[in-house]
Parts: structure tokens; sequence; C-alpha cells
């Protein structure tokens, strides 16, 4: 008998928090997979930030730090200056990456930290019961927009590939969704292409992951898919916005 | 002695057990007692289990967190694993026995099994299986009437719900004739 | 009013638009999100504005810049969230500022836990920024006092141009109690002649300020903060005494834990054991005074914290040496029930009197 699937080598045995139906669950298997095949999985470093994924540091088979809220980019740094060679990498929600962390992440990058932002865009605050993000878009019901987020009032939701691109430190930005198959591939190629821009020491990298939130969104997991494909991908679209040029 | 009635209501997210708690916290108040509801929070309500505490009384609410409860409503088989030996001896606990396949192992209580997912669902909606279960309690402990609920359930579900209120009447005065 | 059956978080919320709080400025965090949840809903209705900051210190600041233009402002967080604000309720301080701070508070250090906890008294009545200052702090034990107290903070608040914060706890911000509405006692309260106004007045610069470079400028600030803040100490100290007379322990208790040591009464009574509670309602200035008279029969002062032992260095000033000082707490969200204290009494006095 031939095995066909089975569980990374990179995560832990253990079930996972998440809901039924959350795509943060396909972004862990994704990184601890990616980390698996470039031999990279032991000596990883996993900064988890504040948010649903904040027991990542339970899932992930390598050494890690819990961040307090938005401050995992700093933290990555200081853990990088040290340790050179390890493979440090943060994985954070929207609103801890976009909104409290803002600071964090953007001097991060403008510094050139050779350390890898895995970040899980889901328009929404998981944790806290689906409060307005930063990410939220124009229109989208929360519970602190309950008609809806007006650009008048809450501004417009922000684009994190395309800001941080714009820096010079920035090596590696390229938004990815895990809504279908198709694209769960073409996610998992781009966080192997982060860390292997970190491994070469060429800077900052980050993958910007669009992912669901059925709880807090309102929908089937199934629905929430389509949402996501209908309604993030026009905002947010796909594709990488910076690489390091081949030499 | 002053009457004071402690409850813990338990079930699985979506059971409606917050509300059952709420409805019987506001019929108390609009019958001029003393009341207290306190929800267990936080992540673990993700698809986990659910619960509050409830306190009606003509006197002083001390602690809102009830540790010798007088009544225990389990709605799931965790919710009775884990709250069982809450209640105070003497006290009762009624057990949804539509999803709680085993009994109470405690003989210093009085426990009650009643079936109110099938009670409900000859109601017409498996979703008032909460309050068949109240129609039995208000049975029990004897403060509240059938009214007192009815009243209370427009309070907290608002007068939106309107339209629903003839099967949530008839659930609970299905949920009084199990007793 | 009607009776109204209320959760603690949206119950505040109702109190600060009826007490004319027209900005709020939020950051989700459990176990508060249904006050931010309900300003976003009823704010704009009552033609205030919500607004939702990128982070803790983002509405701080925001604060600081509302209340600068003399609004009714008003910004809430728990544990983790209020850290992040010291620097800003320091700042609020030093320029004088009135606004109501809310904690409605969790387990620490760190993220801690998200259970009730009362572990933020330090940094409540001591002040987690830098710098000399104080800032009135409520401990409401029942979400009627709640309401009854948010009103009377912002009151509090204009009357003596200084922050006030509601410290709750994780069970006051979800608990559902029964809530009427009252018109509290009005204050006459002072113009805001301070704040920036919307129509300039020709030479009438405002400044909202704590920069006072020269020494012999910020002494003389400092004298007079602390003028104000002997006035709060004589005016605004607040606080219940219950069963103390004649009583054989005497138990110092805030908020919620003063209602499980109500229930610790009434068990002990049954056994002849009498327990007295002082139940402090302004944290800082901390009722001294509730402490002045003692009974020959009380032995002890027993201070029950959902701490690791907090406020019990306040009883013990108060105490000024001359009964033992017994602590009982369980910190890192563990709430403490009645039978705990009953026995913590019982071994006081060394067994069943
Ligand atoms: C200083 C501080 N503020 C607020 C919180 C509460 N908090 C916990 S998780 C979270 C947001 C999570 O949202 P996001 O980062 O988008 O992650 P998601 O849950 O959506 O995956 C917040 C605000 C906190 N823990 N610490
Ligand atoms: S709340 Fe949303 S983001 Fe969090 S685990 Fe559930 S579905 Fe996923
Ligand atoms: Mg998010």
């Amino acid at each position: 008998m031939s095995i066909v699937f089975e569980r990374t080598r990179g995560m832990v045995d253990m079930p996972l928090h998440y809901c039924p139906g959350c795509t943060h669950g396909i972004i862990h298997r994704l990184v601890a997979e990616s980390l698996v095949e470039l031999g990279l999985m032991d000596d990883a470093v996993c900064v988890s930030s504040v948010g649903c994924s904040v027991f990542t540091y339970n899932y992930f088979d390598c050494d890690a730090y819990q961040a307090s809220h938005g401050r995992a980019a700093a933290v990555a740094t200081g853990s990088k200056r040290v340790l050179k060679d390890r493979t440090v990498f943060t994985y954070q929600g929207d609103g801890d990456l976009a909104a409290i962390g803002t600071a964090e992440t953007v001097h991060a990058a403008a510094r050139g930290e050779n350390v890898t932002i895995i970040y899980v865009n889901n328009a929404i605050y998981g944790m806290t019961g689906g409060q307005m993000a930063p990410t939220t878009l124009v229109g989208q019901k929360a519970t602190t927009s309950p008609n809806g987020r007006s650009a008048e009032l809450q501004g417009y939701p922000i684009r994190v590939c395309e800001m941080l691109s714009t820096l010079d430190g920035t090596a590696f930005a390229e938004r990815v969704s895990v809504h279908n198959p198709a694209n769960v591939r073409k996610a998992k190629k781009a966080i192997k292409k982060a860390f292997e821009v970190q491994t070469a020491k060429q800077g900052f990298s980050i993958v910007e992951i669009l992912s669901t939130c059925s709880t807090n969104w309102g929908l089937n997991p199934t629905d929430s898919l389509k949402w996501l494909e209908d309604n993030m991908i026009p905002y947010y679209p796909l594709g990488n916005f910076k690489t390091p040029e081949e030499n | 002695m002053a009457f004071t009635e402690e409850v813990i209501f338990a079930g699985f997210g979506g059971q409606g057990v917050l509300s059952m708690g709420r409805m019987v916290a506001y019929a108390g108040m609009l019958k001029g007692m003393n009341v207290s509801w306190l929800p267990s929070y936080g992540p673990e309500m993700r698809g986990g289990t659910a619960n509050c505490n409830v306190i009606v009384s003509d006197g002083l609410i001390g602690s809102p967190v009830v540790a010798d409860a007088d009544t225990l409503i389990v709605m799931n088989r965790p919710s009775l694993d884990k709250f069982e030996s809450w209640v105070r001896p003497g006290g009762k606990i009624l057990v949804n026995s539509s999803l709680i396949d085993i009994k109470v192992t405690r003989d210093d209580v009085e426990a009650f099994y009643y079936p109110v997912n099938e009670v409900a669902a000859e109601c017409g909606n498996l979703k008032a299986a909460n309050m068949v279960m109240l129609g039995a309690y208000i049975k029990h402990r004897s403060f509240l009437e059938e009214n007192d609920l009815l009243g209370a359930f427009l309070k907290v579900f608002g007068e939106a719900k309107k339209n629903l209120l003839p099967l949530n009447e008839k659930a609970v005065a299905a949920g009084a004739t199990l007793v | 009013m009607e009776k109204m059956l209320m959760k603690g978080n949206e119950a505040v919320g109702a109190a600060a638009i009826k007490a004319g709080c027209k900005y709020f400025f939020g950051y989700p965090i459990t176990p508060q999100n249904e006050l931010p949840e309900y300003m976003s809903r009823e704010l704009p209705k009552n033609g205030g504005t919500y607004l939702q900051a990128e982070s803790e210190i983002g509405a701080i600041n925001m604060v600081f810049g509302a209340a600068g233009a003399g609004a009714r402002v008003m910004t809430s967080s728990s544990s983790p969230g209020i850290a992040l604000k010291q620097e800003g309720i320091s700042y609020l301080c030093g320029a004088e500022l009135p606004c109501v701070i809310v904690n409605m508070s969790r387990s620490g250090p760190g993220l801690g836990g998200i259970q009730p906890a009362q572990g933020d008294y330090f940094q409540a009545t001591r002040g987690g920024g830098n710098g000399d200052y104080y800032t009135p702090v409520y401990a409401p034990a029942s979400i009627q006092e709640t309401v009854d107290l948010v009103q009377e903070a912002f009151d509090v608040a204009d009357t003596y141009r200084t922050p006030v914060i509601i410290l709750g706890d994780g069970m006051i911000g979800q608990m559902m109690e029964s809530v009427e509405f009252k018109d509290i006692q009005k204050r006459r309260l002072p113009q805001k002649d301070w704040a920036l106004k919307e129509h300039v007045e020709k030479g009438s610069k405002k400044l909202i300020n704590s920069l006072y470079i020269k020494p012999e400028e910020m002494e003389p600030h400092l004298q007079k903060i602390f003028g104000k803040y002997d006035v709060i100490k004589k005016e605004e100290v607040r606080y219940e005494k219950f069963n103390c007379e004649g009583a054989d322990v005497v138990a110092v208790a805030y908020g919620t834990v003063s209602r499980i040591v109500r229930n610790a009464i009434k068990k002990l009574e049954e056994d002849g054991i009498k327990l007295g509670l002082i139940r402090p309602i302004t944290l800082w200035p901390f009722p001294f005074e509730a402490f002045d008279e003692i009974s020959p029969e009380t032995k002890a002062f027993l201070s029950v914290e959902m701490s690791m032992g907090q406020m019990i260095d306040d009883v013990k000033i108060a105490n000024a040496g001359r009964l033992p000082v017994e602590f009982y707490g369980r910190p890192g969200g563990i709430v403490p029930k009645p039978i705990e204290v009953v026995d913590k009494v019982k071994e006081i006095l060394g067994g069943a009197k």
C-alpha cells in the first residue's frame, strides 16, 4: 500500500483549535511543509502573534516565541540579530500586523530585517469576535461597523504588500490565497520562495495570504471561499509585488 | 427564609443555553426580584460548550458565581460530566435525555430526564428544545409561570421575533406536561 | 425609568451616553468587546462619534485630542491594552485633561488569560506611567453601581481636570443584572475655558501640554496638581462598611470579590462567627478613614483579592501596625468560592470558635 497523504513532520500531532472550515489550518500546513522540504524545519523559529493563531507555538514543531499584540516583527528582529543562521518567521493576522503592529512591520521592512512574515488577512478580527479590521472591506459588516464599513467614517482598507514593496528593505512581497487547490499550490510556492530569500540573506520577505473566517463573516465554509474570491481578490489582487533579482 | 434560586444552564453553543438563562433572569426581574446572569466567555465558546449562572432572589445577590446550584440544567453530555458535582445536596438536575444517554451518578440529588429535542420536534421546531426544558423547569421551581417566560421571551428576543411566540408558547406548555 | 436587564459592558456605554459622552475611541479585546460594539451602534444615534483606533496607544491619544478640545470622551480596554495606554494616561495627567478610562480586567502579566482578575490594582492606583501622578479609581461591585459610578466619573473628571478610571473585571463586563438609570446628584462643573474651541477668540491662545522644561516651572505645576489630589482625598473617598461592629475578623475586598465575601459572611453567621467587610469603592483615594475605628473584638484584617496580593499594601498602611493583616487570594482568572473565604477566616481564628 502506498501512502498518498500524511501529516507533515513539521507539525505536532495534536488537534487544531480553529473553527471547522477555517483556512488558518491550510496555511499552517503550507508553512510546515515548506520548511520541511527546504530542510529548515529544525532550525526554524516561529514568532506567534495575538489573534486566532496565537497558539501556533503549539502546532509548529520548532522553537517559538509568543509576542505581544502587534510586536512580532520586533521580536523577530531581536531574535534574528542574535540567531543569524536560524530561519525566523512571524505568523500574524491582519489586525495584529496592519493595525497595532504597523510601525513594527514597516520598520522591520525598512531596515531590511532578514526575517519572513506570514501574514494572514481575513479582513476581520477573528479571535475577539468579528470587529472591524484595518483590512475590512468598505461596506463589509463587522461588530464595530454594524452598518458596514464606511469610507467616510473609517477610511479605506490597507494593502500591505503594495505598501511594503515601496520600501527598499523589502526583498520579497507576494499576495496569495487558499480558496481553491490551484491557489493553495501557488501559495506554497510563494511561502517557499520567501524562506529561500531569508536563507540567501536577501532581506525582508512577506507573504500575504487571503484567508476565510466563516464564524465571524456569518457564512458557511464553502460560501466563505466564494466570498473571498468575489470580494477580497478584486480589492487585494493576487500576485508578486517584489522579488530579488536573480544573479 | 428569603427566597433564592441558583441555576446553572449548560450545553453546546447553538442550543440556546445562554438565552434560557436570560429568560429566567428577565422573568424574575419582571416579577420584582433581584437577578444576575453570568455567562462563560472566551474562545472556548467556539463550537464548544456554553454555560451560564443565574441567580434569582428576593434579597441582595452576593456572588454571581453559582457554586452550589439549586438546579442544574444540562443539554448535552459534556455538561453533565462537568457540572454534576456543582449541585448542592438535595438539588435537582434536569437532563436532556435526547442527547444524554447516561444517568446522574449522585444519589444525594434528584434527577429528571426529559427528551426535549423530540418534544420540540413534535412542536414543529427542534430549536425550541430549550423552551421545552424551561417549561419543565418552571414546574419544578414554582416562582415563575408560563406567562412570565413568554413575557421575558419578547424582552430577550425583541418584538421582531414576535412571530415565534406561538411556537414557543407551545413548547413551554409541552415541557410543562412532562413533569 | 423602567428596570432593564443589561450586560455590564453595555451598561457602561449606556451610562456614558446618559452622562453626555460624545466620543469613544476603542480597540477590541476580551472581555470588554461589548462596550465598543455598543458604542459603535448607539453613539452615532446620539449625535456622537465612535472610532476604532489602530491600537490602544492610538485610542488613548485620540482621547487626549478630544479631551483637549473640551469633549466628554471615553476609552476602554482590558489589562494588556490598559498597559499600553499608560503613557497616554501620564500625558493626560500632566496636561490635566478630563476623560474616563474603563478597564474590564483579566489576568496577567503578559498576555495572561481572559478570565476575571484583579492584578491591575497597582497599575491603577500607583500610576502605571511615568512621573508623579494619581488618577481617581472607581471599583463597582454590581451593574447598577457601575452605571451610577460611570456617570459620576465624568463629573469628577471635569471637576478636577483629571482622567478617571473605572476598574471592573471580566465578571462585571460580562454579567447581566437589572439596572435603573437614575439621575445622579448634579455638581457645579467648572467652565472648560482652557480647552480648544471651534471658534477661535482672538488673543486667547490655547495650549494642551505636559512639557515644563524648567524645573522651577515643573515643580509648581506638580504642586498645583497635588493640591487637587488633596481635595480629591478629602471630598471623593467612597467606601462601604458592613457588619464591622463587633466583628471577629474584618475582610477588605473590592468589586466582585466583595460579593463573594458577602456570601461568606452569611455562611459564617451560621457558625456564630462574625465577619465584617470594608469595601473600598474608590481604590484611589483609598478609604483609610474606614479603618480608623476597630472593634475590640476584631482580631485581624483579611484582604481578599483575585490576585497574588496588591490591595493588601494599602490595607497594611491603613492598619498602621495595629492588627495582623492576613491575605486570601486566587489569581490567574480563578474566582474564589465563598467557602474558601470561610475556611480562611476559621483558620485565622484558630479553627471553629
Ligand atoms: C494589547 C492588546 N490589545 C488587544 C488584544 C486583543 N486581541 C486579541 S486577538 C486580537 C485581534 C486578532 O485579529 P487578527 O490579528 O486579525 O487575527 P485573526 O484572529 O483574525 O486571525 C485582538 C485585538 C490583545 N490581546 N492585546
Ligand atoms: S474565528 Fe475565524 S479566523 Fe478564528 S478560527 Fe474561527 S474561522 Fe478561523
Ligand atoms: Mg484577522
